[in-house]
């Protein structure tokens, strides 16, 4: 398997940071929203929308396209800012989330919003739908994938597994299950409220392919990817190690920022880190 | 009807009708989780291997993964009895069937006490309540096994999200032409201008007996059948209010949330008159002959007969 090109993780990288910027924005004028998992899952989503998905911004239903389940709803955010930046919908219509009259709901909701697949927000019902994307997919001998993203503290909910189970008995080897593993939820770390580990032997054990990466290393995430594709006889999981609130140096790893937005001044800070980045990106660039 | 009364089985007409569907339509899915052989969704099953799917019991998941289904151009028929189809997964049919406006029919069997000696447990009667409140979901009780065909041949050409109610038992055929079958319309079996007993789901052919009875006494009773507790048919029920000026509403459900409530709802707002109601007192069933229950919670054209001149007698 080959490394990617420079230039292809170095365009990646640098559309992460404006989805981030997004994100920030977005929940900065909404005064309310998920900053931490919308941040950690930032990577993924990108690698995926701008360079894994076969999928059409001109035509949201087309009928072949690859299925995304955001199960971890509350990261509408970071799924606003890929679709809109893939051209789905303005990217000026961002500065509406949560607006009563606006399309973007503060979950994710597919009558509404433009490239979203599944309406989510009820945590641990994500994959489930994606096993019968999947199995529709399949009785209609159609190649496309499904992705379903989810969050650790998400796993919690039985019916996680009840899907996990499911996916493996019907043999669904176009189904790609996506953890962000940042290691929090609400009341504290994962591991102190219901701890998830062994997290790897536990899907395996569900008779999932597991596949374990750093989610903020645009290599692995893309290799992962590939590797997944790769993989037809089993559902595949790629359990992304993360830290929440990434690329906001208060906002990472920290409970606070989980359902908060910032205040002006975090705001602020937050705007200025971002230049910085941008700037480092620039002079690193080729 | 003629004199003699048939018997017929909901569930047999549910899996032939599937059956139907699925030769001209091979976009029909039909999921089960477990209780395939009681709701006999296996007979599909076994029609039609490839597009039957078992969960195992693990309704919530079913639920979902048939809204996945759906929002892939399926016609999903999800089945199960009815106090785990809704108690297990309401909130797999609020968020992933009803929000999203979903092609997905929950099919449930077993509900009510005529389910008999499984006790309260399995005797679901707030089914109906609960799928009721649920925006998006339309809401159908057939009264017998014609009229469960005719409902399950509509749902499937009906684009959204839809409960239907069915019993385990078999019940008296009470209709035989079901030609002008629309989902949402209200059927008059009889007229009358003396009082309105309405009914939904498989209390038809009680209703329809005590209507006979109270006219034997002189109370002209019209009887009006709710197959479709949403969107009810509000027009038919304020007609009745005004012409017969009183109600009584019979229904195999709690008489809290269900067609005694959706009835009280319509006429309040909008031509008010007396109603009583008549189904289970907001208590749960118990074990036992499931003809023997029906009469004990007051599920019988005697008690209807009583309520009807209960309720005249005091206007
Ligand atoms: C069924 C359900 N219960 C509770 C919530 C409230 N809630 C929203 S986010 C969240 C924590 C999610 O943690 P995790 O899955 O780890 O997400 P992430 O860390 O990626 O934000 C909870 C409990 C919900 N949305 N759905
Ligand atoms: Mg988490």
């Amino acid at each position: 398997m080959q490394d990617h090109s420079e230039e292809l993780l170095e365009d990646l990288l640098n559309k992460a940071l404006k989805i981030r910027r997004h994100i920030v924005n977005m929940i900065y004028a909404a005064g309310s929203g998920h900053p931490g998992g919308s941040l950690s899952i930032a990577d993924v989503m990108t690698a995926l929308y701008f360079h894994e998905l076969r999928h059409d911004p001109k035509k949201p239903k087309w009928d072949e396209r690859d299925r995304v389940v955001l199960s971890k709803g509350h990261c509408a955010p970071a799924l606003y800012a890929t679709l809109a930046e893939n051209g789905y919908f303005p990217v000026d219509d961002l500065k509406n989330l949560r607006q009563m009259g606006h399309y973007l709901q503060g979950h994710p909701c597919m009558r509404k919003v433009p490239g979203v697949d599944m309406s989510t927000g009820s945590l641990g019902q994500g994959l489930s739908v994606a096993v019968g994307m999947a199995i529709a997919g399949r009785l209609d001998m159609q190649d496309y994938r499904v992705f379903a993203i989810l969050g650790d503290g998400e796993c919690d909910e039985g019916q996680v597994w009840e899907a996990a189970m499911a996916a493996n008995h019907f043999g669904l080897g176009n189904l790609v299950a996506i953890v962000d593993r940042n290691g929090l939820q609400i009341d504290g770390p994962t591991e102190e409220i219901m701890s998830q580990e062994p997290m790897p032997k536990r899907w395996r054990a569900f008779g999932w392919h597991v596949i374990e990466i750093d989610g903020h290393d645009m290599n692995e995430i893309l290799r992962a990817f590939h590797e997944a594709d790769h993989v037809n006889d089993h559902p595949v999981v790629i359990i992304a190690n993360t830290i929440k609130g990434k690329g906001v140096s208060f906002m990472e790893g920290t409970l606070s920022f989980h359902g908060s937005p910032p205040s002006k001044e975090q705001y602020e800070k937050a705007v200025g880190e971002f230049d910085r980045a941008e700037e480092k990106l620039r002079l690193l660039g080729v | 009807m003629d004199g003699k009364v048939r018997m017929m089985s909901m569930r047999d007409s549910y899996s032939s009708a599937l059956i139907e569907l699925g030769r001209k339509n091979h976009n029909v899915i039909v999921c089960d989780a477990d209780l395939a052989l009681s709701t006999k969704t296996k007979r599909f099953g076994m029609q039609f291997p490839e597009r039957f799917f078992d969960f195992g019991i693990a309704e919530a998941n079913m639920m979902s993964a048939a809204a996945g289904m759906a929002s892939c151009g399926k016609i999903v028929f999800a089945s199960s009895f009815a106090a785990f189809a809704t108690g297990r997964c309401y909130d797999q049919i609020r968020q992933s069937i009803a929000y999203p406006r979903l092609n997905v029919k929950i099919v449930a069997t077993h509900a009510g006490i005529s389910v008999g000696g499984d006790g309260a447990s399995h005797q679901m009667i707030e089914d109906m309540a609960i799928m009721r409140a649920i925006p998006n979901m339309t809401v159908i009780a057939p009264a017998d096994g014609n009229e469960a065909e005719a409902v399950i041949k509509a749902v499937a050409e009906f684009d959204g999200p839809c409960y239907v109610r069915m019993g385990r038992a078999d019940y008296p055929v009470v209709f035989d032409n079901l030609d002008g079958f629309r989902i949402g319309k209200a059927v008059t079996l009889r007229e009358g201008n003396g009082i309105t007993l309405v009914s939904t789901g498989v209390m038809l052919s009680e209703t329809i007996k005590a209507a006979e009875i109270l006219s034997c006494e002189g109370i002209d009773a019209r009887v009006l059948h709710v197959h479709t507790l949403k969107p009810i048919d509000s027009d038919a029920i304020s007609k009745a209010s005004k012409e017969t000026g009183a109600i009584v509403t019979v229904e195999e459900h709690s008489i809290i949330g269900g067609l005694g409530s959706a009835v009280a709802e319509v006429t309040s707002e909008e031509a008010p008159c007396r109603i009583t109601r008549v189904g289970i007192r907001d208590c749960f069933g118990e074990s036992g002959d499931g003809n023997e229950l029906m009469k004990k919670y007051g599920l019988d054209a005697d008690n209807i007969v009583a309520a009807a001149k209960g309720l005249l007698g005091a206007k």
